[in-house]
């Protein structure tokens, strides 16, 4: 049976990878992801993994050499953070669109300039028009399943896209916690062998990629999108199983904690969403009747699951840790623009952007920010729906 | 291993087959027209390695014998032929 | 290693089945020409990896291809990383026969995706890499490149480029490959010598191929091969192939090892309308330039 390591959230990801059994995995360093593929590299070098390693000169040739590799009917890993992620960001369009099942971890690390390596979510968020399935862990544990699922995710016929699984870099990527590793052949079985949509290798002559008429890649684009509405379901069937066999089950594209019988329920996505537990906890000792709901899928965007969640509720406060310059939070605005198809009064809403960068925001911080809305909301001193950049020093 | 599982919808992918005149018929193209008089050709096989449009066969019995449907009227083949076996004529669309 | 053949016999005839008539191309074009003599090579046991270049137009539109062999249409910088990745899969699934080929242009090599070549270079990747040079970018209109050679105009150096051309080769001979190779368009059995011995090779090979194009170097469709063959017997380009440590002149070339042989450079320049701008001091500084490359070279078969 399984096996419980303490492990970092960088190297769950990497004993995830391990399990999968990839054929190919081409990466290139950059911090705070490292340790990842430094760590797939020991693996293949005492012979553990029986991968192939391409250690290419840039992120970009990174997902183009998995690309490939992919194409060629190989299951294919890599990961990056921050500058690599945007570096390559041409070819993470590219896979999705080539319907090529590959899985990326992101250990999230915000943008530059100026040079900084702690987290926010901004690196990832940013790829949320590209076509991948994307979630978001909030531990190690967390990382490390959502890594295995991710290969049975994007293999999924009525799928077939590459899935992105992000964790924040050392908050979740370099702390270690107590994993459980689950039995390889129990794995290996479940898993099942590559699949994938076509594959380029000689066996016949086929073309990827050519120039192509309006009409048909509107056609091409449409079915995309149809992929990530199947892919809801085969993320909750996987879910499913995955708990069945292994004991774990998160509950979808959407995790909650004191919803039902909340009145106010606040969102969040990663690993603050364990100080907003705790903040919850708190307010509910003193009878605040309010709910924590976290996102584990950002794509598909899991609008309809958690309308049908907060749709009796009287407010909704949603903790954003990346800000789209000029506009708001980037889980507020598809929250809101969800909502929109589902009702046509929404509740009482507030968007808080912190964490930016790395600021540490503790449970303290959710408490205050939590307290003081629903006791607004409570005394109808709540005029409208607000957006605030917390912990700034103006 | 690998196994190929097509979509469940059989949703359209960017794949492309090999195709003969996939840019249609690019004898239209031509405003010159290449005449080959098979008594001066040599069987030199220049213009069959050179055609850029692979529209020129030569063989022992017939000479070189270009196809109409294709030929985009370059006039390559005229200048690489070593014998003058091949004149460029106005396109009357015949 | 066995000698090239060079007999003026057809290519293969399977080579017509192969690359299919009815292609995009501009009339005139080289690229169908090397294209062919690829094809004659390696069949259909070959999946090219093409990044943005003319090929992804002339190649025709979905759901159709006019080429007979696999291909992989990729972005700009990236030719040498899919290929690395397409080939580490094929050996991983155990599948040998089929070679993977870098098809692109000198932009997409010598430009935006020189990274990506030198990174595979570096690491043997098992791929030949083929830079068809036409010496700008002319998918999208004639801009300079820096495989563009010095004087010659194009839509983004109205007076004639200043700078001399990136020798491609050399680079990847300074990367310790195991093959390097020139050739051209104008000498289609000089290339087909140098694919089957890349062939019969494994590692990084690299084959650079000239290629004229009408429209973008301003000279009428039917002279191509007139003009590839004028690049060789001027001795501004020269045909030679370097493995085992060891460069040799390739036969269209070697009689113009003897500068006595070669044709004077006006006349390939004339025949181009793009060097219709060019000085007679730039003509001097051209012949400067072909003369140290040759030193360059004949030091190096030595």
């Amino acid at each position: 049976m399984g096996l419980r390591v303490a492990l970092t959230g960088n190297h769950a990801v990497a004993y995830a990878v391990k399990l999968a059994d990839p054929d190919v995995i081409a990466a290139y360093p950059i911090t705070p992801q490292t340790s990842i593929v430094e760590k797939l590299a020991e693996l293949i070098d005492k012979g553990e993994l029986r991968a192939r390693m391409i250690r290419v000169e840039s992120e970009h040739s990174a997902l183009a050499a998995c690309f490939g590799a992919a194409v060629a009917g190989a299951r294919t890993f890599t990961a990056t953070s921050s500058q690599g992620l945007l570096y390559m960001h041409e070819f993470v369009h590219w896979v999705s669109r080539a319907r090529i099942p590959v899985v990326m971890a992101i250990v999230s690390r915000t943008i530059n300039t100026p040079w900084n390596i702690w987290p926010d979510h901004s690196d990832f968020v940013d790829q949320r028009d590209a076509g991948w399935v994307m979630s978001y862990a909030m531990d190690s544990q967390e990382a490390f399943d959502l890594t295995l699922q991710a290969f049975k995710v994007s293999e999924d016929p009525s799928v077939y896209l590459p899935v992105m699984v992000g964790l924040e870099g050392f908050i979740i990527g370099h702390t270690a916690m107590p994993v459980e590793i689950p039995d390889e052949n129990i794995v290996k079985e479940w898993l099942g062998e590559r699949r994938q949509p076509y594959v380029i290798d000689g066996s016949e002559p086929l073309g990827l990629g050519g120039l192509t008429f309006p009409e048909d890649t509107e056609d091409m684009f449409y079915h995309i999108q149809e992929a990530m509405n199947n892919a809801k379901n085969v993320i909750k069937k996987v879910d499913e199983e995955y708990g069945k066999l292994f004991g774990r089950k998160y509950g979808g594209l959407v995790s909650c904690y004191n919803c039902i019988d909340a009145k106010y329920i606040a969102i969040s996505m990663g690993a603050w969403s364990g100080d907003l537990v705790e903040a919850v906890d708190k307010l509910r000792e003193e009878g605040y009747p309010v709910g924590a709901l976290r996102i584990r899928y950002y794509r598909p965007f899991p609008a309809e699951d958690i309308w049908e969640i907060v749709r009796n509720a009287k407010g909704i406060v949603v903790f954003d840790r990346a800000i789209s310059f000029g506009a708001w939070g980037q889980i507020y605005t598809d929250l809101v623009a969800g909502f929109s198809l589902y009702t046509n009064k929404l509740p009482q809403m507030a968007n808080i952007v912190a964490g930016i960068a790395g600021v540490n925001v503790i449970s303290e911080d959710f408490y205050g920010i939590l307290k003081s809305f629903i006791d607004k909301s409570e005394s109808g001193t709540l005029e409208r729906n607000y957006f605030a950049w917390i912990k700034v020093r103006r | 291993m690998v196994k190929v599982v097509k979509p469940p919808r059989n949703d359209k992918l960017p794949l492309t087959r090999p195709v003969i005149g996939v840019a249609g018929k690019t004898g239209l193209w031509r405003n010159m027209k290449p005449l080959v008089n098979n008594v001066k050709c040599t069987r030199c096989y220049q213009c069959e390695i050179y055609c850029p449009v692979n529209a020129i066969n030569v063989e022992p019995e017939t000479g070189a014998m270009i196809n109409y449907d294709y030929c985009k009227g370059c006039g390559l083949c005229m200048d690489v032929c070593p014998s003058g076996a091949i004149t460029m004529i106005p396109e009357t669309g015949e | 290693m066995s000698k090239i053949e060079t007999r003026k016999l057809p290519l293969p005839h399977d080579a017509r089945d192969k690359l299919l008539p009815g292609d995009a191309a501009c009339p005139g074009c080289p690229i169908p020409i090397a294209l062919k003599v690829v094809s004659a090579v390696f069949g259909e046991k070959a999946i090219l990896v093409i990044p943005a270049c003319c090929t992804s137009v002339i190649l025709g539109t979905y759901p159709g291809q006019a080429i007979k062999t696999s291909v992989i249409h990729v972005p700009f910088a990236s030719a040498a990383a899919v290929a690395s990745g397409v080939s580490q899969a094929l050996r991983t699934r155990g599948i040998k026969d089929v070679h993977v080929i870098a098809w692109a242009g000198d932009g997409g090599t010598a430009d935006i995706g020189v990274a990506s070549v030198s990174g595979a270079a570096e690491r043997n990747e098992d791929i030949i890499y083929i830079m068809y040079d036409n010496e700008a970018y002319m998918n999208t209109g004639i801009q300079r490149s820096s495989s563009t050679p010095r004087g010659a105009w194009t839509t983004t150096t109205p007076t004639g480029k200043i700078e001399n051309k990136k020798d491609m080769a050399r680079i990847l001979i300074a990367h310790g490959v195991p093959y390097v190779a020139t050739a051209s368009v104008g000498y289609p059995h000089d290339l087909y010598g140098k694919l089957q011995r890349a062939r019969s090779m494994s590692g990084f090979r690299f084959i650079h191929i000239h290629a004229p194009c009408p429209p973008g170097w301003r000279f009428d469709p039917q002279y191509t091969v007139r003009v590839a063959k004028l690049a060789v017997e001027t001795g501004l380009w020269v045909l030679y192939e370097y493995y085992d440590g060891k460069l040799t002149v390739s036969g269209p070339s070697r009689p113009y090892m003897d500068p006595a042989k070669r044709k004077p450079i006006e006349e390939y320049l004339k025949i181009q309308g793009r060097f219709r701008v060019i000085t007679d001091e730039l003509i001097n500084e051209i012949k400067k330039y072909v003369n140290e490359n040759w030193y360059w070279i004949t030091k190096m078969s030595r």
